[in-house]
């Protein structure tokens, strides 16, 4: 009981309270089950809260520890172990943040089977949550596998016209990276004799001689989650095809996961590798925001946009996180922040667009503003965040990381950095062809000149964004006290 | 040979005795009741089989330690004990599907084989003598060969059952042959008899790896992997629907029983030769299971390539040998049981409502009967082994074993597969999910028994997926009395 009641554990688990609720309602009542799912995702996210008014700020240590035996197999032990620190507060604070939120924009959205899809949300939810708050590799692996099958679900049946194909897609992608990480946190655990991971940082060099493979085990996995170039073509069908809610969190929270990984494994367990590598790992960075910028200028479909925008915002963080030094790691963990609330927002914005025309090609819209000047300035504001304009959040992850890469120790830091910032002009030049394409211009159609406005629901969704949005960027110190100490301490493990 | 006074060797096998007069039974009342209820003789069996499971808890659980009965020919220890519970759970569930594959006519001979082929499984896992083992295989397999073909008047069927037989016929020939070599060279027939005669000292290696080998053959036909697979696809494809399932089950764990036995206590001297060979098998039955069934259109014959597979990464736990390669295969095999049942049971209802178990059939299965797609997609993830279903703690502990072990290839060939057989898993869960319902088909209809089969294995399912302590214990217990010489 005393441990069903602590705080990690219940805000992990709640989710699956309101999935218990769910079964017992009648699978047509979509308004009850639209309710209960909005309710318990508002009480996941006061949770949230408690943990982190919990939350000691200037500690590097894990906190709010819960560590059980779970099972030993072969004389090893599996624990049942969560605790937070400034890596996992803001993560769980986003996800607990956005799943309120896309489970409001589906209220008119999704009409068929709501019940199923609020189910496959909620479980989602605790997948995420539990993989951001693990300290045992298998635990943690088990969450990470699980949040599979919803997603699975989530794109497979309320999903677009090549829904089917993108689900697979999607499943089998990060499936096939997954399983060499499992074999990889296997020979660590038999190695170490112990699966916990503040035990096999302290024992880690016992398996010191096989980093590099260990490395790119895991790094695969966390890589096709990213997506780092070139393993990304799943996530352009994977949006493209998933219901806006599912894109708001699959670019809000999923994607994080790889980058959470990253910080979370990598760093600490491999380290001369992540130095040995670093190099290479911050160039496919830099590709890779090159890349998904100057695709996605390309698009006429506006989801692709803001799915390869994703691909080269992501870029910055994975450049972030192997400029190894603590600007750059602190703005890499700002700017996932960062990165689920203006593309969340955007995803938002292209979804709100949907529902009035039906259709996400750019050329079908034009002079939107006209029609709905409300409309437009969120979805300016929320570009122009998305592109680093200061003032906005966008612009202090990107600083940071950039300003730590070109400090950084890394071979070429000044031209990686100099590369990356050619991704936020880039940046500018796509979101700024999108909004200009949508919403300038004379309105020639007559479904845009009809269109509706800003409903009151839709902008009460977007609302707390935008509050995030300006937060970040005018006040960001809060967020950078709760990461720091533990940016120190984890750069304090490398050589 | 433990010397023990005859009533406590009744007691011990009195599960088994009491499966014989159950067989007896039904065959007895189905010849002189003729006025009985449609399941009656449905009920009785289940009944029964239920009451020899709780005869063994009362009388027949095991000691501390290997305890041997009949002379040396039958071993109780947790291994024989835990199988006996997987054999009677997997033929009630059986029993359960089968309700309406019987034709009246033959129900009572339908029970009374299948309760018979239960009675060989259970002195295959406790066999500790050769001869004994050899007896408890064909007890097993003959009733098996009869129930494959018991659609005779369907070519298809007819054709299963000859298949089955002139394989099982053939590879027992070999298995057998084997057998005669170890009795010629030890002169003797128990186990541990002959494993001191095999020590490397007192025989080549060379020509233990021979009999290996030979006696090899039987049990890779039996648990259908590599390269004796061949008969599966036909037969679970011509076989009553129960009855593939209970092949590729029960029949498949009795196998596996055997098998690790006899590994441990016959050819322990001889640990390469066992991973190599082992090894070899696991490898091709993975390759060769999943890549095949990536091509079927029918589900059964796609499921008898996934029960090829699933064959393989059992093997890798079988290979390793280690303590926890062998509660591996053990807690693989357990959950396989559930979880495979499941699914045939499915393809039992969807069959039977629609006349066909063409993978077409199950389009838009979900907007059919949610339920049933609910069951059957929870037995295929935990098929593919994704958490938090069964299957995935399965997988997990054999490729743990072949890591810890150091054979971290072996699992790198293992996990991929896992890969590949997910791809065909999902199809089948898109086709149930995503695709349209055919036209003209209705909502099935779904009887109690079929209800009751599937939620207990829906609910082994999530259960072995979610609580794997006293699961995994009473695994790892068996594995260790078996290591224990």
């Amino acid at each position: 009981m005393q441990t069903l009641l602590h705080p990690l554990v219940l805000t992990t688990f709640f989710p699956l309270v309101g999935v218990a609720a769910l079964l017992l309602v009648r699978p047509g009542s979509a308004r009850a089950s639209r309710w209960i799912a909005l309710l318990t995702a508002l009480i996941t996210f006061g949770l949230s809260l408690w943990v982190l008014a919990a939350f000691q700020r200037g500690s590097a240590d894990l906190q709010m520890a819960v560590n059980l035996p779970w099972l030993t197999i072969a004389g090893v032990e599996i624990r049942f172990f969560m605790a937070v620190d400034g890596l996992s507060i803001l993560m769980v604070l986003l996800t607990a943040f956005l799943v309120p939120l896309a489970v409001l924009s589906t209220w008119t959205a999704v009409q068929e089977k709501v019940r199923g899809f609020m189910i496959a949300f909620l479980l989602l939810e605790t997948g995420m949550l539990g993989v951001f708050l693990a300290q045992d590799l298998v635990l943690f692996y088990v969450f990470w596998e699980f949040t599979l099958i919803p997603m699975y679900f989530l794109i497979g049946i309320w999903g677009g016209e090549r829904r089917v194909y993108a689900a697979v897609k999607f499943f089998l992608y990060t499936m096939a990276g997954s399983v060499l990480m499992l074999l990889a946190l296997l020979f660590i655990g038999w190695q170490a004799g112990t699966f916990s991971l503040p035990e096999l940082v302290a024992a880690r060099g016992i398996f010191a001689g096989a980093q590099i493979w260990l490395f790119l085990a895991f790094g695969l996995a966390f890589a096709i989650k990213v997506p780092m170039w070139p393993l990304h073509s799943w996530l352009p069908d994977a949006h493209v095809e998933a219901p806006t809610a599912g894109s708001v969190i699959l670019a809000g929270v999923l994607l994080k996961m790889g980058a959470y990984g990253f910080l979370r494994f990598n760093l600490p367990l491999f380290p001369q590798a992540t130095k040995l590598l670093a190099p290479w790992m911050a160039a496919i960075g830099v590709v890779g925001i090159l890349y998904g910028a100057l695709v996605a200028y390309r698009q006429k479909d506006m989801k692709k946009l803001v799915a390869y925008s994703s691909v080269s915002h992501l870029g910055f963080v994975v450049l972030g996180i192997f400029a190894l030094n603590q600007e750059s790691v602190a703005g890499s963990i700002l700017q996932m922040v960062n990165h689920g609330l203006s593309t969340g927002a955007l995803f938002l914005i292209v979804g709100y667009l949907y529902e009035r025309l039906h259709t996400r090609q750019m050329s079908a819209f034009g002079g939107v503003w006209k029609a709905a000047p409300l409309l437009g300035s969120v979805s300016l504001v929320v570009a122009l965040s998305s592109m680093g304009l200061p003032g906005l959040n966008g612009f202090i992850g990107e600083f940071t990381i950039l300003a730590g890469a070109f400090n950084s120790a890394l071979p070429a830091a000044r031209w990686l950095a100099g590369a990356a910032t050619i991704g936020v002009i880039l940046a500018a030049v796509y979101l700024l062809h999108w909004f200009e394409k949508i919403f300038l211009g004379p309105a020639l159609k007559d479904e845009v000149k009809d269109m509706k406005d800003l409903h009151w629901r839709e902008g009460f969704i977007i609302a707390p964004m935008l509050v995030l949005i300006f937060w970040i960027g005018l006040y960001p110190q809060p967020f950078f006290d709760l990461i720091n100490p533990t940016v120190s301490r984890l750069l304090g493990l490398l050589p | 040979m433990t010397g023990s006074f005859p009533a406590a060797m009744l007691l011990k096998s009195l599960p088994e005795i009491s499966l014989v007069i159950l067989a007896g039974l039904v065959l007895l009342l189905s010849l002189v009741w003729k006025k009985r209820p449609p399941q009656a003789l449905t009920w009785i069996t289940i009944a029964g089989l239920m009451l020899c499971l709780l005869l063994a808890l009362l009388f027949a659980l095991p000691v501390k330690g290997p305890y041997l009965i009949w002379g040396g020919l039958l071993k109780i220890d947790v291994l024989s004990f835990l199988f006996r519970m997987i054999f009677l759970t997997g033929a009630a569930l059986t029993v359960l599907i089968s309700v309406e594959r019987q034709p009246s006519q033959g129900q009572g001979e339908y029970l009374a084989l299948l309760i018979t082929s239960v009675f060989g499984m259970c002195l295959m896992a406790a066999s500790a003598d050769i001869l004994m083992l050899y007896l408890a295989i064909e007890i097993t397999a003959m009733p098996l060969f009869i129930l494959a073909a018991f659609q005779f008047r369907q070519k298809k069927s007819a054709e299963a059952g000859l298949k089955y037989f002139l394989y099982g016929a053939m590879t027992s020939t070999v298995m057998v042959f084997g057998f005669s070599l170890l009795f010629g060279i030890s002169g003797q027939t128990g186990y541990s008899a002959i494993a001191a005669a095999l020590e490397p000292d007192r025989l080549p290696v060379s020509l233990t790896a021979g009999i290996f080998m030979l006696v090899l053959v039987g049990f890779l036909f039996k648990v259908s992997a590599a390269p004796f697979h061949f008969w599966a696809p036909d037969v679970y494809e011509g076989a009553p629907t129960p009855i593939a399932g209970f092949l590729s089950t029960a029949s498949k764990a009795a196998g596996f029983a055997a098998l690790l036995r006899i590994l441990q206590e016959v050819f322990r001297a001889s640990p390469e030769l066992r991973f190599g060979l082992l090894a070899a098998a696991a490898v091709a039955s993975m390759l060769i299971g999943n890549f095949l069934a990536l091509r079927q259109k029918n589900l059964k014959r796609l499921l008898a390539y996934s029960s090829i597979a699933q064959a393989g990464y059992i093997l890798v736990g079988a290979a390793v040998g280690t303590p926890l390669g062998a509660s591996g295969a053990i807690y693989y095999l357990i959950a396989y049981l559930v979880t495979n049942l499941a699914a045939f049971g499915a393809v039992a209802v969807v069959s039977s409502n629609t006349g066909s178990d063409q993978i077409a059939a199950f389009s838009g299965l979900n907007r059919r009967n949610a339920a049933l797609a609910l069951v059957l997609g929870a037995a295929l993830l935990s098929l593919g082994g994704v958490p938090v279903f069964a299957g995935f703690f399965g997988k997990f502990l054999v490729f743990a074993s072949a890591v810890q072990a150091g054979a971290v290839w072996l699992a790198v060939i293992g996990v991929l597969n896992a890969v590949v057989g997910l791809y065909y898993y999902l199809n089948l869960l898109k086709v149930m999910y995503l695709d349209p319902v055919p036209e003209g088909s209705g909502p099935l209809t779904v009887v109690f028994p079929w209800k009751a089969a599937l939620l207990v294995c829906a609910a082994g399912i999530l259960v072995l997926g979610f609580i794997y302590r006293p699961w995994y214990h009473w695994a790892d217990l068996a594995a260790q009395m078996l290591l224990l010489h």
